[in-house]
């Protein structure tokens, strides 16, 4: 299968590891991976900030480059979200926008609703011998509806050891720039997150967005706590070879 | 004795700022909202797919009224004047105190007891009575609390969620003799005592009081019923021994009719307390000769309800059935506390409320939008299905095309210009990467409010763009 990847600014920019993950992932399952260099934002921190336009713009431009492709995929549960659930609203019904999201809107997939819904894997052959929390992400959780696939994924991957992170389904406080703008209460949120996680003596907390990712893990990395962050695609692209030489 | 008010208070980050650092709040707040969402979740769970039924009954209900309320407010008008009651028409909160004052003047009384009642709330009635030299009463065993305590409600179901026992306790010692029966001199903090002290202290106020004034959960368009859910019994009393009764209500209180009810009646107490049934539902229709008071009064507030409703996005909240499961649900109101939102409603409802009933007047308006995550907890536990991120991101629309916030619209433009090109993003993430490694641990300004707390993530040399281009070249 031909399987166009959108990066998404945050990974492209900060986490490159992340997408290069992806692609191993894909291309080891037996796909063809491409990436089409147009792609740029979709628009989530301007619809989200209430600068509807802007978010309108890119929008657009995401429909334009991805246009005619047979599945996206979206190493983000959020930016996935924000395609799927507000691309829609962001055009006039009947505009060139509504009607090429109307098309291509079902075929964007998060990475893990990607691999267990489209391709109907759960064990992708991952070795990673660590113990680890997973963090599931609000817009994956809530928007995404992504249930236990992540789990799934994460069970089938020889050596990991999943253990259950308390307060699980609460948000981290991220929030985009709620970050900023609220500072105190987004902290006061990653603190508890992150004090949740190192309780259960894991090694990684992972999750399906980077963005959460950033947050926990900088207020990780500040207590100096010893727990480290992976995007859960780091995760299933690692294999006993490939671990060897990271 | 004096009522407090919200006027004047800071708006949410600032007042955030403070909150989040009150230990004893935040242990209160955590331990009582942890409390009431684990009852919520085992009697919804309970009711499996029927939930979800009865969420979409109790929307739909609430959308037809809302789309045909001109009709219904002039049924319930004609119902409640035709089973011997009066209706009044409140388009703000001073003409709605007006009338209030007004009716209790007349009866020559200078006392009122109160049911608990966030409309009345809303319109600080309690401050224009005692501007006008009556007394109001709060009957409710939290409302009382926070009356006595001078303090100001902080949950729209449980107003002193912020106390914990020991601090009720010193508020009873202190403060119960100014308003009537005292406190007994060794009050102990156990709940029983506390409630002891509280019942015996009401009792003398219900026995003697010939006012009361209401809110209603409900308002039955048809039979001109009113309809008060409670825990404690003590809106019973206030409902049923004075002589006259002054109930003030939001329009968009109403529903149809009497079996739309049904719905309601499941949805809320489970919503709310975690219970399948509340203790007392307290219904009255106008005046029952020789039974209960004898002088009723209805006033229908307004107060910005109609330009909510004028808002084809915005208009939902005014499904809101005052049942505060989003409030015990945020993570964002868990942290803070309800007086941070500067607002009778707080939490999630109260983001998208108040600033529709106030028109974004204020700087505390503006800023409750972005009081929110949007984490979509609040949107999931809806009993009637309120879209709250859908209407803080709307409201936040409107915060972002007014005028001022120069320095975040400079920022959102120069973005937009750096997505706007493929090329543009690509110089941009080689200039970050070429710099990465001089960035200070700790930024000014704005972006200081992340560097506070956490560190930020290393900017790695090369973006995945080029890494991926370079792949290419190779191949």
């Amino acid at each position: 299968m031909r399987i166009a990847l959108f990066i998404t600014c945050v990974n492209d920019t900060l986490f490159p590891d992340t997408g290069r993950s992806v692609v191993r992932l894909l291309e080891r399952l037996g796909h063809e991976v491409v990436f089409p260099t147009e792609q740029t934002c979709c628009g989530q921190m301007h619809y989200n900030t209430g600068y509807r336009r802007p978010a309108a713009r890119l929008a657009v431009r995401f429909a334009r480059t991805f246009d005619g492709a047979d599945a996206v995929v979206v190493p983000s549960a959020s930016c996935a979200a924000m395609i799927r659930e507000h691309y829609p609203k962001l055009g006039r019904s009947g505009s060139r926008l509504s009607r090429r999201m109307a098309d291509l809107g079902p075929r964007v997939y998060d990475l893990t609703e990607f691999l267990v819904d489209v391709l109907g894997v759960t064990d992708v052959g991952a070795y990673y011998p660590h113990k680890v929390v997973y963090h599931p992400t609000c817009h994956g959780l809530r928007s995404l509806g992504l249930g236990d696939r992540p789990y799934r994924l994460l069970r089938a991957v020889r050596g990991l050891e999943l253990l259950e992170l308390p307060g699980a389904t609460e948000c981290c406080g991220f929030g985009g720039t709620f970050s900023v703008k609220n500072g105190d209460v987004s902290a006061a949120m990653g603190f508890d997150k992150a004090r949740h996680a190192m309780e259960t003596g894991a090694e990684v907390l992972c999750a399906v967005d980077n963005s959460c990712l950033m947050h926990i893990g900088g207020t990780l990395s500040r207590q100096r706590s010893g727990l480290r962050i992976a995007h859960i695609a780091e995760i299933l692209a690692s294999t006993e070879k490939e671990y060897a030489t990271t | 004795m004096s009522s407090a008010t919200f006027l004047g208070m800071p708006p949410f980050p600032e007042a955030a700022e403070h909150a989040v650092r009150d230990a004893r709040t935040r242990h209160n707040l955590h331990k009582a909202t942890h409390t009431i969402r684990g009852k919520r979740d085992a009697v919804v769970g309970e009711l499996g797919d029927d939930w979800a039924r009865l969420r979409a009954e109790g929307e739909a209900v609430k959308t037809h009224t809302l789309r045909h309320l001109d009709h219904y407010l002039e049924r319930l008008e004609e119902s409640v004047q035709r089973a011997g009651g009066t209706v009044h028409w409140a388009a703000d909160a001073a003409e709605a105190n007006a009338i209030v004052t007004r009716l209790v003047r007349r009866t020559g009384e200078t006392e009122v007891v109160k049911v608990k009642s966030m409309a009345t709330q809303e319109i600080e009635l309690n401050n224009a009575l005692e501007a006008a030299g009556i007394t109001a009463y709060e009957t409710d065993l939290a409302e009382l609390i926070v009356q006595l305590g001078e303090d100001l409600p902080s949950h729209i179901l449980v107003p002193a969620i912020h106390l914990g026992r020991s601090q009720i306790r010193e508020i009873f010692l202190d403060k119960m003799a100014e308003w009537g029966v005292p406190a007994p001199a060794d009050l102990t903090d156990d709940p029983r005592a506390l409630a002891e002290a509280a019942r015996v202290h009401l009792r003398e106020l219900f026995l003697r009081s010939k006012v009361a004034v209401s809110g209603a959960n409900f308002a039955v368009a048809d039979s001109g019923t009113l309809v008060v859910l409670e825990s404690e019994g003590n809106g019973r009393m206030c409902l049923t021994l004075p002589e006259t009764l002054i109930s003030v209500v939001g329009i968009e209180k109403i529903v149809p009719t009497w079996s739309d009810l049904e719905v309601f009646l499941q949805l809320l107490p489970r919503s709310s307390t975690g219970e399948r049934m509340n203790p007392y539902t307290s219904t009255w229709t106008g005046v029952t000769p020789g039974d209960g008071p004898q002088d009723f009064h209805l006033v229908l507030l307004d107060n910005g309800r109609t330009d909510v409703l004028a808002d084809t996005v915005g208009r939902q909240a005014l499904r809101c059935i005052r049942c505060s499961a989003c409030l015990n649900i945020c993570p964002v109101y868990e942290r803070t506390g309800g007086h941070a939102y500067g607002s009778v409603y707080p939490g999630p409802i109260g983001a998208i409320l108040t600033p529709q009933l106030h028109g974004m007047s204020s700087e505390v308006d503006r800023a409750l939008p972005y009081a929110s995550s949007l984490c979509g907890a609040c949107y999931d536990v809806c009993p009637v299905a309120i879209d709250i991120p859908e209407v803080l991101v709307h409201l936040r629309e409107q915060v972002a095309s007014a005028p001022g916030h120069m320095g975040e619209k400079a920022m959102m433009a120069g973005a937009e210009a750096v997505f706007g090109s493929s090329t543009a993003l690509d110089a941009a993430q080689r200039a970050a990467g070429l710099v990465g490694g001089a960035i200070p641990k700790h930024l000014p300004g704005t972006a200081g409010k992340w560097t506070d707390t956490r560190d930020l993530p290393e900017i790695p040399r090369g973006s995945f763009r080029q890494w991926w281009n370079e792949r290419e070249e190779d191949r």
